[in-house]
């Protein structure tokens, strides 16, 4: 990769920081997912699920293994490929 | 944005398996198709079910001090349109029903009717709309961006209409605001990310292989 991209990438990834650190007044970092689920219970309390999932992670760890183990299917996919196609790029142009 | 499981009323949840499993059906179809079409297809379609396994994973904290992740339809329905995107995306969806409890098997086709078809579909057009004038990287970043945030839009709308505050059209649009303050301000810092990310793999992309690409996204 050049290293345009490079620096392009460490920039979308600092970027969010530092907008994060100027208004870290905010509570902690819970997922947007809990929140509407707050949302939920607030408009209709007696509102049950009725249906829980099949399978839980039985800790945050292994749940931030099971995510990551997902990202790494995605990299893993995309970087395969990109390679075989600057390989095939490369064989091309001698 | 996954409705997480159980949490959607028996009835909603049948109205969008309704909905999504059509379009789920119809994308399969086209997947075989573009691969029949042209064997190299088949190395796209896995760069951009890639791209949605990748982004889909990450929990990325955002300015309103809550975390959400984008959902990388962004690539897929800008090489292959809509309903392949759906069929990708209930990929994903199902590995995160299952394993990670993220989302549920009740409420699969409500999530894959946002991230999967409405929210790629209006991406999708706005690309249509666009790609003749603007640069192929632009369109993408446009087409991402658009993509991510209307599936959190929808995802709204979703909750609003089976938890509505109140009677009638009101008590939907009281309810749907109040879900659209939790998804949709978090989700802006997202989807510009999301469609940096897009448009640089794009960019990537057609500099290795141009004319698969040009092919793919005409």
């Amino acid at each position: 990769m050049r290293w345009d991209v490079i620096l392009n990438l460490l920039l979308l990834f600092c970027i969010p920081y530092i907008l994060l650190i100027s208004t870290v007044a905010a509570e902690e970092w819970a997922g947007a997912d809990a929140k509407a689920e707050e949302a939920i219970g607030e408009i209709s309390p007696q509102y049950e699920p009725w249906f829980s999932p099949l399978f839980e992670p039985p800790s945050g760890e292994i749940e931030s293994f099971l995510f990551s183990l997902q990202a790494a299917i995605g990299s893993l996919l995309i970087g395969y490929f990109i390679g075989r196609y600057r390989g095939a790029k490369h064989a091309r142009n001698g | 944005m996954h409705i997480m499981e159980g949490f959607l009323p028996p009835l909603w949840a049948g109205v969008w398996y309704v909905f999504a499993l059509p379009v789920v059906a119809y994308g399969t179809y086209r997947a075989k198709k573009e691969i029949e079409k042209n064997p190299k297809n088949k190395s796209l379609l896995a760069v951009s079910a890639g791209f949605i396994f990748v982004l889909s994973a990450l929990k990325i904290p955002s300015v309103t001090g809550s975390c959400s992740h984008p959902t990388g339809t962004g690539i897929a329905v800008v090489m292959f349109g809509p309903a392949i995107t759906a069929f990708l995306s209930i990929i994903v969806l199902l590995y995160q029903a299952l394993l990670l409890a993220h989302g549920g098997l009740t409420t699969l086709g409500a999530n894959t009717a946002s991230m999967g078809i409405i929210g790629p579909f209006i991406g999708w057009l706005i690309y249509r709309a666009v790609s003749g004038r603007l640069d192929i990287k632009v369109s993408t970043f446009i087409a991402a961006a658009v993509a991510d945030w209307v599936t959190y839009v929808v995802t709204s709308i979703q909750l609003a209409l089976a938890f509505p505050a109140g009677p009638g059209m009101a008590g939907i649009i009281s309810s749907a605001t109040k879900f659209l303050a939790i998804f949709s301000i978090t989700q802006i810092p997202l989807a510009v990310v999301e469609g940096i990310l897009a448009a640089l793999l794009m960019g990537y992309l057609i500099q290795l292989r141009e004319d698969i690409v040009m092919e793919a996204t005409a």
